[in-house]
């Protein structure tokens, strides 16, 4: 994908070398002219200096052999290559001798000792051009003067190359924050396209994509890298609801259609009123089994929709073992089993009482339903189902073992999911929702359902955490529901 | 059970006029809303003896008319019908002012059973110490149960199950209802458990008599009564 200017300016990139263009231009800037003013002040008193210097040394001149040796002095010095610039003058101002061609008179009126800049034209030289130069006048006796200076060219260059050299730098900055903005366009920018393509695509319905991972180790392939765990969530939750969606497409639409057939038989068949009243009555049955699967698959939709610690009270779950042990006891009795009911308590838990009772009841639902069969139930211990319920550590377990056939370990992880029935099981009645509403349950309260092997059969514990304030809010040991 | 008159507020008019048939041919007259406003007049008028209020109605909620009831200090009993049928769901109808909560889709037999329970437990006279059917007797201050001249001893959530039962002597109770009041539980088990727990207590209170007491009613649930339900 080509970016548009427009684009370009609003990316990061570009707004990033901006940032580094302004910031190292105006720190170049402060340091070349930090730099160039402390130079051009040292060069400056080294001119000054050398100037006071040839003054002194030519007012010596002057006390040892008067204005005849000056004047010689000063010619002598004239000569010489690249030299300072001379003048000695009358009263009047007229020169004497010296190297000067033209200068403001009023600088020889100047007060004594002050360094000045005037503008001068050289003798030796083209007498049109001007130079200029710093100067110093030294009044002697008898009116004359003796001015000393020195030509500032060198200085004045100096400038001049630190002014291009400011150019320069500007110039090597700009290119340099092209290069970065060029730079980080084509590969931090690249990479983030690269991202949004990606994603588009499996927004688009790909789910499968993945985002590119450089092995770089940098910012992006960590970004990449917890995107691709995302989407690996994601996709697992998204085939899940797919089965879940067939599943539930599977287990209504079999009802119904035995309704629907029932239904069409009865009236096709004219079966007389006999006929139409047992298809009428088996009718509905077939619709009260409907219900019970939605509302079974509506209450594990709302249990696992809740959050965590969602309306849980204070409640003793050895008291609600007890209750729902109370309910199934004549049940297991009349199946031809046994309930054995192992309640330590008290057992604080935060919790909903309804659904910990229904989960438990479903547990023991489940344990009439495989270990104690109808045709030939099971005599003397094998026809024991255990109900207890104990505190381990931090854990309530609440536990409903029996003697029947067990789940293979390989199959228990899919158990708790919507529908699944294992292919023994199929003959029995039943939704395959029982345990997936204890699943829930147990997520509900920050638990989890556990089941092992009890050597024979199945034991199957819902595992709560302790509460943690036993002592604190009242409990709801009764039992008692808003009613 | 006396004749009652019923009100019905529900936006469903086909699922009104099959309730309004049924409470005709169990002897009731009723009246139907079939909205939240026209539910609400009728309700400030007065004159029922039960109230069936559906949670979600045009014009005005369910749940508020129940309110306004009982700001208004007005007792009637009310069963809330609702296709929402989680626990919290009932707890917040029950809060509301509701005397009971029945889930659609409801079978008839269910909701009629619920009705009368409502409607007798309004009848004036209040709570009684003692219950009598046939030479059944029930003591509710001493915990005794007698037959005859012989004392039947029963465990206390037989003798609730029986009390319950013989409070609405002459009424079909169904196993939910069962389940609800001696339990308190608002689930469906997937065994019979209720079956169970009756037929335990029918061995004690009718096995050896000369005739039962406690009738099985097909398709709907039980019934204490002297004589055979027709």
């Amino acid at each position: 994908m080509i970016p548009s200017p427009i684009r370009l300016v609003r990316t990061t990139a570009f707004k990033l070398a901006i940032v580094y263009l302004v910031v190292f231009t105006g720190l170049t800037l402060f340091l070349i002219a930090y730099i160039s003013r402390t130079t051009t002040d040292l060069l400056a008193r080294q001119l000054e200096a050398s100037i006071t210097s040839e003054i002194s040394s030519l007012v010596e001149q002057y006390r040892r052999g008067g204005l005849r040796q000056l004047v010689s002095a000063v010619e002598i010095r004239s000569r010489r290559p690249s030299a300072s610039l001379y003048l000695v003058a009358d009263f009047s101002g007229r020169t004497i001798v010296g190297n000067v061609a033209d200068l403001p008179l009023a600088v020889l009126n100047l007060p004594d000792g002050r360094p000045v800049q005037v503008s001068y034209s050289r003798l030796d030289g083209e007498l049109t051009r001007e130079f200029q130069a710093v100067v110093r006048v030294f009044a002697l006796p008898g009116g004359f003067r003796l001015l000393v200076g020195r030509d500032v060219g060198e200085r004045v260059e100096f400038e001049t190359v630190i002014a291009e050299s400011i150019q320069f730098a500007i110039g090597v900055m700009v290119v340099m924050g092209l290069v970065t903005w060029v730079f980080v366009s084509r590969s931090v920018l690249g990479r983030v396209e690269n991202m949004a393509d990606t994603s588009r695509r499996i927004i688009s319905g790909d789910l499968s994509r993945r985002l590119e991972v450089t092995g770089s180790g940098d910012e992006f392939d960590n970004l990449a890298e917890s995107l691709n765990r995302m989407l690996d969530r994601i996709e697992a939750l998204m085939t899940g609801l797919k089965e879940v969606s067939d599943d539930i497409a599977h287990d209504l639409k079999t009802p119904l259609t035995r309704l629907r057939t029932r239904l069409e038989t009865a009236l096709r068949d004219g079966a007389g009123e006999a006929g139409c009243r047992e298809a009428i009555g088996a009718s509905i049955e077939d619709a009260d089994e409907l219900i019970h699967l939605f509302d079974a698959l509506l209450r594990i939709a709302r249990v696992e929709a809740k959050s965590s610690g969602d309306e849980l009270v204070p409640l003793d779950a050895a008291a609600i073992a007890a209750d729902v042990a109370e309910l199934y006891e004549p049940v297991v009795e009349d199946a031809g089993g046994r309930l054995i009911t192992d309640v330590k308590g008290p057992l604080p838990i935060a919790g909903n009482r309804a659904l910990v009772s229904q989960a438990l009841a479903n547990l023991l639902d489940n344990a009439i339903k495989y270990a104690l069969p109808p045709d030939g139930a099971p005599a003397g211990a094998a026809g024991e189902v255990t109900l207890r319920a104990e505190q381990a550590g931090r854990g309530v377990r609440l536990t409903v073992a029996d003697r029947g056939p067990g789940i293979p370990p390989e199959d228990r992880p899919r158990v708790t999911q919507r529908f699944v029935r294992l292919e023994r099981s199929r003959t029995l009645p039943g939704s395959g929702l029982g345990l997936s509403l204890v699943s829930a349950v147990a997520g509900l309260h920050g638990g989890r359902l556990d089941l092992a092997d009890a050597g024979p059969g199945l034991s199957a514990t819902l595992i709560l955490p302790v509460r943690q304030d036993p002592d604190g809010a009242e409990m709801r040991t009764d039992g008692t529901d808003v009613h | 059970m006396d004749a009652m008159r019923v009100l019905i507020i529900e936006d469903d008019t086909e699922a009104a006029s099959y309730l309004t048939r049924v409470l005709q041919e169990a002897g009731h007259a009723s009246v139907h809303a079939a909205d939240g406003e026209e539910g609400q007049r009728l309700a400030e008028a007065g004159g029922f003896d039960v109230l069936v209020v559906d949670r979600m109605l045009p014009k005005r909620d369910g749940l508020a008319i129940v309110e306004d009831m009982r700001r208004r200090n007005d007792r009637t009993p009310v069963l809330i019908l609702s296709a929402l049928g989680q626990v919290d769901d009932r707890v917040i109808g029950l809060r509301a002012g509701g005397d009971d909560y029945l889930t659609k889709p409801y079978a008839f037999t269910e909701l009629l059973a619920r009705i009368e329970a409502l409607a007798r437990r309004n009848q004036p006279g209040g709570v009684e110490t003692s219950y009598r059917v046939g030479d059944l007797t029930l003591d509710r201050l001493n915990q005794r149960v007698t037959r005859g001249n012989t004392e039947i001893v029963l465990q206390p959530r037989e003798f609730r199950l029986l009390e319950y039962m013989m409070r609405n002597a002459g009424q079909v109770v169904t196993r939910t209802m069962l389940l609800e009041h001696v339990w308190d539980y608002h689930f469906d088990p997937q065994t019979n458990v209720i079956d169970v727990h009756v037929s335990r207590l029918r061995s004690k209170i009718d096995k050896g008599f000369d005739h039962p007491l406690l009738h099985t009613i097909r398709g709907a649930g039980y019934m204490i009564r002297d004589s055979v339900p027709d």
